[in-house]
């Protein structure tokens, strides 16, 4: 007995130790990433390429997500809200909940879905076809060419894109209020912002780019460390989705703490 | 560059992934203009030599030079100009393949000289003439065959005009006219050019055509170098089965 619960904390210990010799090794390549995006060659032709290929191609999705979750979470808000005859805070309760956090989270776990699998799956692919190598036999650094213009790009994409979700909840909130009360739509904006500060946009839309060095980190790692050839290519691209989603659901606890304790008049 | 240094010196390579030592005290040199050609049967470490001479694999033990420089010593920036004047042909051809084959064979010039898109285009084009592709610029990687994408990767490999060729199966699956057509044409850059060329191939009648030194590694080790004629008559027994049995008949 006594012999079994040390086997169990053995390989307990030794999964804890994998993970965390993991979580270091990932962090290396973030820190390389974010030393290397401020050093000569700045590669900027290809993080234009990547803004484009990750911000302005998920544009469609971010917004129609943000669309849908602003007509659902009206629709709760004001069941809530008219039991206490306070249906003209719907708007601005709306605002605040997509702009301080759901927005942001929603984001981030979309372009995870999308971008880190993407990434993942093209970095292994290409690790795999010995194009990363190729790239360095032609005397380019890969490392900068391929992953710190993606890891740039998610930083850059982020934010940007968390506004359009912020835009398109708020739209789906008149939308469903509209189809409820009738509300005229520039009363609706006008109440959507009357309790918003710019403390409540800036830091929770800046914190995304957090999410977007998490993103493209992730990925970028799992894609250049893959070994297990076309097997090993949907492995990176599954584990870049979890993995990312996974950190940014917990990296989001301690960003909402930081920005409590920097931003107390929240 | 050191006029009297080999273009190519290793030197005591060693090198094991996990329990399984690829390479055991390799050691040749490569003269400057020459061809070497490295034989053996597949898995017996020749790729592995092949991606130490340009920096892609670090050694365990060893060391390997170029012009007199050694590679392990270098920082990244003397690494690229070392590499800017090495072209290397990938077994798979390693095209990148989100773009053309023209854009391909473009990207060393756009990435490495300052010339305008016409000039870089005109030299494209007289590459790919060179390898026989000129009709494929616009078309994608994955729509050529084996023997187009290696010799598109030939091509990139050669737009930049290196001192220095390194081949990796040139005729890997390859049938024996586009085997034989590569094969002179790498002969041809030696003689006309001036290329220093290493060739790894498991392809003795190949490596007779392009080789003025043939060297066999087996099991990680080299057994033996010299002329083709030489390495027939070895002594070492595997050297001489290994040249009679894929031996196929001299081109």
């Amino acid at each position: 007995m006594a012999r079994d619960t040390s086997g169990v904390v053995d390989s307990v210990g030794a999964g804890v130790g994998r993970a965390l010799a993991w979580i270091g090794d990932v962090s290396c390549f973030g820190a390389r990433a974010l030393r290397d995006m401020f050093r000569r060659p700045f590669e900027l032709d290809e993080i234009v390429r990547q803004v484009h290929e990750i911000g302005w191609r998920s544009v469609p999705l971010v917004a129609a997500a943000g669309l849908a979750v602003g007509i659902v979470l009206s629709m709760h808000t004001r069941d809530s809200l008219e039991r206490f005859g306070a249906e003209a805070k719907i708007p601005a309760g709306l605002a605040l909940a997509l702009v301080r956090e759901t927005g942001p989270l929603l984001t981030g776990l979309l372009v995870a879905g999308r971008v880190g699998a993407g990434i993942g799956a093209e970095l292994g692919a290409m690790n795999a076809t010995e194009q990363i190598d190729a790239l360095e036999a032609t005397a380019i650094d890969a490392f900068k060419y391929l992953a710190v213009t993606r890891i740039a790009a998610c930083v850059i994409a982020l934010p940007v894109l968390t506004i359009i979700v912020d835009f398109s909840g708020i739209f789906g909130g008149f939308l469903a209020e509209h189809a409820v009360s009738g509300i005229d739509f520039r009363l609706y904006f006008t109440r959507s912002f009357e309790l918003m500060s710019f403390d409540d946009l800036l830091p929770a839309t800046l914190k995304t780019a957090v999410f977007g060095l998490i993103i493209g980190t992730i990925a970028s790692y799992l894609g250049f460390t893959t070994r297990e050839g076309t097997e090993g290519v949907g492995r990176a691209s599954t584990r870049s989705v979890v993995l990312a989603s996974l950190s940014i659901i917990l990296i989001n606890v301690v960003l909402v703490k930081l920005i409590f304790v920097i931003f107390p008049s929240q | 560059m050191s006029p009297t240094a080999p273009a190519v010196r290793v030197e005591h390579l060693s090198k094991t992934f996990g329990p399984k030592r690829v390479l055991d005290d390799v050691s040749f040199d490569v003269s400057r203009g020459t061809s070497f050609c490295l034989l053996g049967r597949s898995g017996t470490g020749k790729s592995v030599t092949l991606k130490h001479i340009i920096g892609l694999l670090r050694p365990d033990a060893g060391r390997v030079l170029i012009d007199g420089k050694e590679i392990g010593a270098m920082d990244r920036a003397a690494l690229s100009d070392i590499r800017r004047g090495i072209g290397f042909v990938f077994q798979n051809a390693a095209l990148f393949d989100s773009i053309t084959v023209g854009q391909n064979v473009a990207f060393p010039l756009r990435r490495h000289t300052d010339w305008p898109e016409d000039r870089i285009a005109v030299r494209v084009r007289e590459t790919l003439e060179q390898v026989g592709l000129e009709a494929e610029f616009e078309t994608m990687p994955a729509d050529l065959s084996g023997g187009m994408r290696k010799r598109a990767g030939l091509a990139r490999a050669l737009v930049l005009d290196p001192a220095l060729l390194l081949v990796d199966e040139p005729s890997a699956a390859l049938d024996p006219l586009t085997a034989m057509e590569i094969n002179r044409l790498l002969l041809d850059l030696k003689q006309r050019a001036g290329t220093t060329l290493v060739v790894v191939t498991h392809d003795v009648p190949g490596a007779r055509t392009i080789g003025d030194v043939l060297a066999v590694i087996d099991e990680g080790r080299l057994i033996a170098s010299g002329t083709a004629d030489e390495l027939a008559s070895s002594d070492h027994p595997l050297v001489r089965t290994f040249m009679a049995d894929n031996a196929g008949g001299r081109r």
